[in-house]
Formats: structure tokens, sequence, C-alpha cells
């Protein structure tokens, strides 16, 4: 049995519902990307894989426990989250944000060992800031600031470790940066990663297992090399595209057929479907 | 230069110093107590800091004995500990809602206070300690209604603001609205307990505000690694395991005691809890809600004004508040200038 997975989860803010009855396995030591279009519920899902959200239905199960009621601290050394959105405090240091990374470690009379020492070290090493530790984290580049976070994060030592959209906000080199870190950490530490990416290309080559998603249900999981196709890419985020293998890798590459050709395939839905409306209603929302 | 220290024991305790904020705070502390024996000494019977010091020790002779402790003191410590408060619960405040300008003053707990000691004074013409009692309930009750009011899947920074400086509003008009009502003596009181004093203060105000302080700094203080977690957001405290919610109320619910309790004790002293967090953390440069060094700085301020307002206006002449008034008012002004230049307004 995994480690992570959600059974059955109905997932909503307030009334909203995002996702119904949705069920999610998280193979251990993959790294697994989450895709989909926009609004699809794939950070939401990340949200309640990370307990952050808790499940209106159904329930999150981390090492056979509902994670809601397992203790915080304890949670927190097992499974760590980078989110979207986080603040650097006014002033900090480097080396005391990755610090902060210990916290779940750490306890009133046990503030700064030397393992939380060792292990901050080591995590500004391994994502390259090593150097930086005196730095205000205000002064950091974008790509650097992430390197951050990631170092926070990998400080907090949790064999499990989440990621809402890393790669947001960065320019194409400094994505691929952080991208190869994770792909280092999966392969080099064997932690298991599950990451929200945008980038289907992204997805398809750095993951080892990839959920489609599309309006909260689960479309397709697998390898990418199993599960990408022209036929997936056109269900899920409704483009049309060729998929060829990446020159590089030799995983698919989405390839978004010409904007003469999609509009063509759209007139032809169209027209076609005076009488099933709903999927023309689809296909508007897809451009928008 | 790197300040932050670790202390370890063999037995694999550890407690983490900033070495800067601990030397701020030990100063801090030494000028919040020097301004102490000088306040005590001040007065239409002068008293020269070294006998202070010795009859405080129980070596005065007994005529000093009298004005000191069971004049002066009460009155210094009642300063102190108000002080103290109001700087812990401004940095609290200023932390959970990541807002310089989220402190009790202007989220209205003053205000809140004011309208409960303005109710007994105006409606029933209590007693001062009636008058205390109105103050906790009112500041209590405005804390309540902020954080429901607040509240949406969880409290969070600029609606905490925004929904306190809306309630501030209107309980300041409920309280001119009090004002109106009342007949020329009542007026009168209320005006002087609403300007902030320590004039009169004795024993009976500093026995309570000891209490609740050596019950809630210990738990402000335990709490605060948590809050020093939430500054970087809810989620990265989430991941970290905090409990943040819980950590949250637990603090504010603090906060507005120890304003409510403050306030009760001297009335609304303003700008000490907007201004003795920012002066403490602009001191210490360290990262974090800074509370022992907030309260220290809150101290030493309000017995400082304390102290101001009787040198240069005489004893008994003008309520502390409208030297902390001043002050704030200056700081507030210095603080905008700067964020300014800075481009963050």
């Amino acid at each position: 049995m995994n480690r992570l997975s959600a059974e059955d989860v109905t997932l909503a803010y307030d009334q909203r519902v995002i996702a119904e009855q949705l069920s999610v396995e998280i193979p251990d030591n993959s790294f697994t990307v989450i895709v989909g279009p926009n609004a699809c519920g794939k950070s939401t899902l990340l949200r309640a894989l990370s307990r952050m959200l808790k499940p209106s239905r159904g329930r999150v199960l981390l090492d056979g426990q509902v994670i809601q009621s397992m203790p915080a601290k304890k949670v927190a050394r097992t499974l760590g989250l980078l989110p979207q959105s986080s603040i650097a405090p006014d002033g900090i240091t480097v080396a005391d944000l990755v610090g902060r990374g210990r916290y779940p470690h750490q306890g009133i009379l046990r503030q700064w060992s030397t393992e939380d020492e060792r292990v901050v070290r080591e995590a500004m090493a391994r994502t390259g800031i090593a150097d930086l530790g005196e730095r205000h984290v205000d002064e950091l580049s974008g790509g650097q600031r992430q390197r951050v976070w990631i170092a926070m994060a990998l400080a907090q030592e949790t064999p499990l470790l989440l990621l809402d959209e890393p790669t947001t906000y960065l320019d194409i080199q400094h994505q691929i940066d952080v991208l190869d870190l994770c792909a280092e950490l999966h392969e080099e530490q064997g932690r298991t990663l599950v990451a929200v990416l945008h980038d289907l290309n992204h997805a398809a080559r750095y993951a080892t297992h990839l959920i489609a998603l599309r309006e909260g249900k689960v479309i397709a999981q697998g390898a990418p090399k199993e599960i990408v196709t022209a036929e997936l890419v056109e269900r899920v985020f409704g483009l049309s595209c060729q998929v060829i293998d990446d020159p590089e890798t030799g995983t698919p590459l989405i390839v978004p057929a010409a904007r003469r050709a999609r509009t063509a395939v759209k007139r032809a839905a169209a027209g076609q479907d005076a009488g099933g409306r709903t999927e023309a209603k689809a296909g508007a929302r897809e451009v928008s | 230069m790197k300040t932050n220290r670790a202390v370890r024991t063999p037995g694999g305790l550890s407690v983490r110093v900033d070495v800067r904020t601990l030397v701020v705070g030990t100063l801090l502390l030494l000028v919040a107590l020097a301004a102490s024996v000088v306040l005590i000494g001040t007065g239409d019977f002068p008293i020269p800091a070294a006998d202070v010091v010795r009859t405080l020790l129980g070596e005065g002779d007994p005529g000093q004995e009298f004005i000191v402790t069971e004049l002066r003191l009460p009155r210094v410590l009642v300063g102190l500990l108000v002080g103290a408060s109001l700087g812990l619960a401004g940095a609290l405040f200023q932390s959970i809602s990541r807002n310089p300008l989220g402190s009790p003053d202007v989220l209205g707990l003053g205000q809140g206070a004011t309208a409960g000691a303005l109710v007994v004074i105006v409606l029933f013409s209590g007693t001062a300690d009636q008058v205390a009692l109105g103050a906790l309930a009112g500041g209590l009750a405005t804390g309540f209604a902020i954080y429901v009011l607040a509240w949406k899947r969880g409290v969070h920074g600029y609606r905490l603001v925004l929904v306190g400086i809306g309630v501030s509003a209107i309980v300041t008009a409920v309280n001119g609205y009090l004002l109106t009502k009342s007949d020329i003596v009542d007026a009168a009181r209320a005006i002087v307990w609403m300007t902030g004093s320590l004039e009169g203060r004795d024993w009976d105000q500093v026995w309570p505000l000891l209490a609740l302080c050596a019950v809630l700094v210990p738990l402000v203080l335990a709490n605060s690694r948590g809050l020093r977690t939430m500054e970087m957001g809810d989620d990265v405290s989430y991941a970290l395991g905090v409990r943040v919610e819980r950590v949250r109320l637990v603090l504010m619910l603090s906060a507005v005691l120890l304003t409510a309790s403050a306030t009760a004790a001297s009335g609304p002293v303003g700008f000490i809890a907007l201004t003795a967090p920012q002066l403490a953390r602009r001191l210490t440069r360290a990262p974090g809600p800074n509370l022992v060094p907030a309260m220290c700085m809150g101290a030493a301020l309000l017995v400082g004004s304390d102290w101001i307002s009787q040198r240069v206006f005489g004893a008994g002449q003008l309520p502390v508040g409208v030297v902390t008034g001043v002050l704030g008012g200056v700081y507030l002004l210095w603080l905008l200038v700067t964020e300014r230049r800075a481009g963050r307004i």
C-alpha cells in the first residue's frame, strides 16, 4: 500500500464543489506530477493531500491513518509542502529562513541542535545557496528565492514532499533548474515528490507518474510515455496537437496544432454540434 | 555578522539566543527601571535617586518610605505593567496581522474599552473599580466582535486590520454619543479617564495587572515559536506543523486581555502598542515578533513619558496619554515617510 492516498474525497470551498468522489494514489518513491487546465482542481487536490483543506467527504490517508487525526508535528515530519504563496519576513537572512524548516523537529527546550545545523547546511548546499547564508532574502532574485524556499522544505527532512507550482514566475532557465533539482531529490534521495505543474512538456519530461485532471476527475494516470497521446491532450485541455518524441529524452513532447488547423476543427465541431449544445459550450470555455 | 547563537547542554537540550536581541532587551529593561527610580524621586517632594533605591531596598527613613512605597511606587509599577502589556499586545497584533498598523489602538480595542468605561461613568455613575471592570468588559467584547467579523476560513491580516478600523469607527461614534448624553460632572470625569493617566494609581491596580501578566506572559512566550513561523504565511506554517488557528486564537485572546486590563488600569494610553514593537525591532534588527524587547520598550516608553509629563508640566498637570500621543504621532509620521521612501506604500 502506498503511503499517501485520497479515498473518495469531495473537495469544496464553502459551497463551491471542486471535485467529487475523487480517488488518487501517490506511488511511493515516484515523482508524481498533477496536470490539468486552470480550475480543474489540481492545486485543491494538493491542498487536500497536504491537509490544508479538509475534505467534506472521504478521507486522505498518510501511512494508513486519516491525516487530520494525526498530530500536526508528526505529519510535518513525514510530509512537506512548498505552497504557492509564502512571505519572507522583513530582514530575514537566508540561513535563518531555511532554519525555520526545522520547526517540526524542535521544541521549547530543543531549539537548535547540532543535527538542525547539519541538516540546514546540507539543504543549502544541495540547493546551491550555501554562499548566500548571510544575505537577506528580499535582496535575492526570483530564482534564488525559490531555491531558498525549497531548501527550507528540504530542511524539514520529510520523505514526502509536495510542491504547488514550483516554477511559476521563473524564467525558463530557472524553471529547468528547479525541475532538475526536484529530479535529483527524487533519484538520489529516494524522496516521493508530488508537484502541480502548468507546463505539460515539463511534466512529461520529469514525471515518473502523471495524473491528468479535468473538472475534478482523473482522466488518466500512469507513466507519461504510456498515457500522453494527442487524444488525451485533446480530452484534458481541449487542444488539438501532435505528440512527438522529445529529441533530448525520448519522452512525449506536445506540439500544439497550428492556429488554422485548430480553428477548422472548432468550426467543424460547432457546425456538427447543433443538437449537442453542451459540447460546444465546453469548447467555448476552453478558448477563454 | 552572525548574532544568532545556540546554547547547548550535554543532555541534548538547546536554546537559541540572538545576542543583539538579548543586549537590546536588557538595556531597555535597565532604562525602564532607571526611569522608574527617577520618576519615583520626582514630584512636589523630590527625593534623590540614591535615597529612592535605598528606600526600595528597605533602608530608607520612615518619611521617605511612606512617600515611596505607598504613594509613588504603585503608580510607577502600574506604569511599567501597563507599558509592558501594551508593548506585548501591540507586538502580538502586529505580527498576527502582518501589518505595522495592526496594533490594538488602530483596531479599536482601546476605544472598545473606553466605551465600556463610559457606559459605567455616564449611565451608572459607577465607582473607579466599576469603571475598570466596564473597560475590561468593553475591551473583551470589542476583541470578540473583531475576531468574529474578521473570520472567514481563518483570520487573515488585511481583513483583521480593515474590520478593526471599521469597528473602531463605530465604537468611537458610540463614545461620542455617550459623552453628549452625559452631564457636565460625568463628562469631565470621562474626559480625564479617556486621556489615559497614571494619577492616583495605587496597589489595588497593581495586583490584578501583575497576576494577569504572570499568567499571560509565559503563555504567550510558549506560543511565540509558532507565531514566528506564522509570519511566513498560513500555508507554510501548516506545512511545518503549527496549529495555526489555535495559536492565533490563544495569542489574540491574550493580546485582547492584556490591552483591556491595561486600559482598565490606566485609561487608554495611546500609541504605546503601536510604537513600542516597531522601535524595538529597529533596535534589535531581528526578524520575528520581538516580543520581549517590545515589552521592555513599552515599559520604558510609558514610564519615560510619565516622567516627561511631570518634569515639563509639573506633577498632576498633564496626563501621560497626552505625551505618548504626541510621541506616537511623530513616530507615525516618521514611519509613513520612511515606508514611502522605501517604496512600500
